[in-house]
């Protein structure tokens, strides 16, 4: 059994929360006691039945405005497979947050009003799909009880989508017509919409390939501790923990360490009590080399022939979450796997209109704003693309003078 | 992952390990929140799995009300031997003695509440900059909105409204001084999967999580362990019946099921049929809708 992880997006009021109840409602998964706090609340759908949206809503101000405010994670499972679930805001206000919730996500949910289409925040949320490199999408076109399950409705949606979908370089999307509030179409199949061929969105969802996520098969491995028990047994034990990004390392392969370039072979890889013969892409281990190299967090070690970029200059893509605006004059902090290095904003390339995908010049990011600069670093940065990689060409930016996660940003191509 | 046959116990594994060794990368003085029960017993093998041959970059610190049950105690102290590792005892009883909080009266008297006065106050002393604890996001509405490092005022209190985006897998550690992070590295386990690992992975836990026979009385229709630590009444009647627990804190909040299940399979199978959640056997939870919301912005684990 696997893990598939997938968040919501659409507008306020589109049923995400609703959607994702739902989802647990008609799995069985939501346990007695919970139903009963649930049954127990005062917010109630207009018809008596019992709001299972409530069930992500988890804090007390989300309650009171009956809206998303921060990303809810939900557990699920079938025979099948595992589901977290990320239930993340619509509101533009809270973007980073969906960001958040979306950037471990391997399919994402776009939710569509039957009665309002492709809206504005449809393009915005498609667009951070497109941006995170999420694989998967499914469209699912809520609400269609109230459009009285018009094949019409649904097939006029999916082709203006089409044509978004083609604009963003969406891969893989997924058309589905459900009511969330009825159930038709998330776990059973509806008996309201015959004319639909498709499957339901549960039995997709247990479908899709989890294979993972990294289009990369360079192995990377950023250090994170190194293992020196000290003891008198173990005297020269010394071990480098981390865990592998990308890529598969095996004993006896040529690795070197960026930055300082130092090369070595494998000696060992160990898990705890085990030896491996090789280490691939998730696993946490311990390398050991045959050669002493001076190594310590914040190191990288690839393999050899198959190196990565090496730049302290990078253009990427960046989505800035702090209430105070990006000073290009200031020193951030730029946090890349294990490495923390000091960063410049050397350069605003544009900064895109996320409603209507439009680029334009700009010396001003703010809250939520989305767009390319030029990212200048002190110390050269061993880096993939985002496209190949999603942890090795990723990094966050951290303002020293209030510690905060300012942005997220993605490595896109080299800078001169 | 399906590619190396990895399978997601391993993907939960390998994300705390990660996590752990990211506190341990990046925090001056960390320390491991051991409660006794089987989510920080869980954290410790991790920590094993994490750091070992080497030492744990962190003591283990124990919250300790004084109200435990005798094999928790037991099963602590034997772990802590095993282990060679340091334990410090953070006590709600001298936090009584010394009068900064005051033992509460009346049947439902509890002192979870008071231990987050302790907890404090150990994390001061010691200077801790991150405390690791076992809280999953399963367990309760408002843990399901927290990150993983989450950082906390120099009063322990959360604000859900200010947490720091989280993306992908990089953490930012960094605080000011007197702040604090918690740190969740089992946030996305569910109690089955601690169960199942528990299982796969051969962890002994305290026999009270096990059936056996204990006296009980029925308090708003739970079982409560018929203790000395739990205020009793000619109401009361105590029954002898076979239970076990389903989480493990203070005696006189900590609800038993009764169960048959002795071994750790039934007990997967009694969880994987039950209609109630885990935290329907904490009293804690039931006082109102926000309850944990309201404990953890006022610092609770
Ligand atoms: N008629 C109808 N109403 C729905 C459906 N899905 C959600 N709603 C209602 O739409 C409102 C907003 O739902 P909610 O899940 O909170 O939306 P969110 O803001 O996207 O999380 C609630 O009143 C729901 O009951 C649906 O399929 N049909
Ligand atoms: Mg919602």
């Amino acid at each position: 059994m696997n893990i598939l992880k997938f968040f919501t997006a659409g507008s306020v009021d589109d049923g995400k929360s609703t959607l994702i109840g739902r989802l647990l409602y008609d799995t069985n998964s939501i346990l007695a006691d919970q139903l009963e706090a649930i049954q127990n609340a005062n917010r109630k759908n207009d018809d008596g039945t019992v709001d299972l949206a409530i069930l992500t809503d988890g804090l007390r101000a989300e309650r009171e405005q009956g809206i998303t405010i921060d990303v809810a994670y939900k557990y699920f499972q079938t025979d099948k497979r595992k589901f977290i679930i990320a239930d993340t805001p619509g509101h533009i206000q809270y973007t980073r947050n969906m960001v958040t919730g979306a950037s471990t996500a391997n399919l994402a949910i776009i939710l569509v009003d039957a009665r309002n289409g492709v809206v504005e925040q449809t393009i915005r949320h498609s667009y951070l799909v497109s941006l995170l490199g999420i694989k998967h999408v499914v469209v699912a076109v809520n609400k269609m009880d109230m459009v009285d399950y018009s094949e019409t409705v649904f097939e006029a949606i999916t082709q203006k989508y089409k044509a978004l979908a083609e604009e963003l370089k969406l891969q893989d999307v997924t058309y589905i017509p459900v009511s969330a509030l009825k159930g038709d179409n998330i776990v059973y199949q509806s008996e309201r919409m015959t004319w639909y061929n498709g499957e339901s969105l549960l039995y997709f969802l247990e479908q899709v390939d989890t294979d993972i996520q990294e289009q990369s098969d360079k192995a990377r491995m950023p250090v994170q501790w190194v293992i020196r028990p000290q003891t008198d047994e173990l005297h020269d034990y010394r071990g480098y923990a981390g865990r592998v990004v990308s890529g598969t390392f095996k004993v006896n392969d040529q690795i070197t360490v960026l930055p300082s370039g130092a090369s070595s072979t494998i000696s060992k890889i160990e898990f705890f009590d085990k030896e491996l013969v090789e280490a691939s892409a998730g696993q946490s281990v311990t390398i050991h080399l045959a050669s002493d190299v001076d190594i310590s967090r914040g190191d990288t070690i690839v393999n050899s022939s198959a190196l990565p970029q090496e730049s302290k200059l990078v253009e990427a893509d960046l989505c800035w979450m702090d209430t105070k605006a990006l000073d290009t004059s200031i020193t951030y902090l730029l946090q890349h796997n294990s490495k923390v290095t000091k960063c410049k904003i050397a350069e605003v390339v544009y900064k895109v209109d996320i409603n209507t995908l439009e680029k334009h010049a700009a010396d001003e990011f703010k809250l939520n704003d989305i767009g390319r600069v030029v990212l200048k670093t002190a110390d050269n940065l061993p880096f993939d693309f985002y496209n190949e990689s999603k942890a090795n060409g990723s990094a966050i930016l951290i303002d020293s003078r209030t510690n905060l996660t300012v942005g997220a940003t993605m490595f896109r191509a080299l800078a001169d | 992952m399906s590619k190396y046959n990895f399978d997601y116990l391993d993907e939960l594994e390998a994300e705390a390990i990660h996590i752990l060794r990211e506190v341990a990368g990046q925090f001056e003085k960390p320390a491991l929140l051991f409660s006794g029960g089987k989510d920080s017993i869980t954290l410790v093998r991790l920590a094993e799995k994490a750091f070992r041959p080497g030492k744990f970059p962190f003591p283990l610190v124990h919250i300790d009300t004084g109200h435990n049950f005798e094999e928790t105690i037991d099963y602590r102290d034997r772990m802590v031997a095993r282990l060679g590792e340091r334990l410090i005892v953070g006590s709600v009883q001298q936090s009584i003695d010394e009068g900064k909080v005051v033992e509460q009266k009346g049947k439902n008297a509890s002192r979870n509440a008071l231990q987050t006065v302790t907890l404090l106050d150990t994390i001061e002393k010691h200077q801790f900059d991150a405390c690791i604890g076992g809280a999953r996001r399963d367990e309760e509405k408002a843990r399901a909105k927290e990150r993983i490092f989450s950082v906390r005022d120099e009063f322990g209190q959360w604000d859900p409204k200010r947490q720091r985006p989280e993306l992908w897998n990089v953490y930012n550690g960094k605080i000011h001084k007197g702040e604090n992070v918690r740190v969740f590295p089992i946030s996305n386990w569910t109690e089955l999967d601690v169960w199942n690992y528990i299982r796969r992975e051969n962890i002994e836990l305290p026999s009270i999580y096990f059936a056996h026979d204990r006296d009980v009385i029925t308090r708003n229709g739970q079982l409560m362990a018929a203790s000395p630590y739990v205020n009793m009444d000619e109401d009361d009647v105590v029954e002898r019946k076979k239970v076990r627990f389903r989480t493990v804190g203070d005696i006189s909040c900590t609800a038993a099921i009764e169960s048959d299940a002795f071994l750790i399979d039934d007990i997967i199978s009694e969880i994987s049929q039950s209609k109630i959640s885990e935290r329907g056997a904490r009293m804690d939870d039931k006082v109102s809708e926000a309850a944990m919301e309201d404990r953890k912005k006022g610092g609770y684990f």
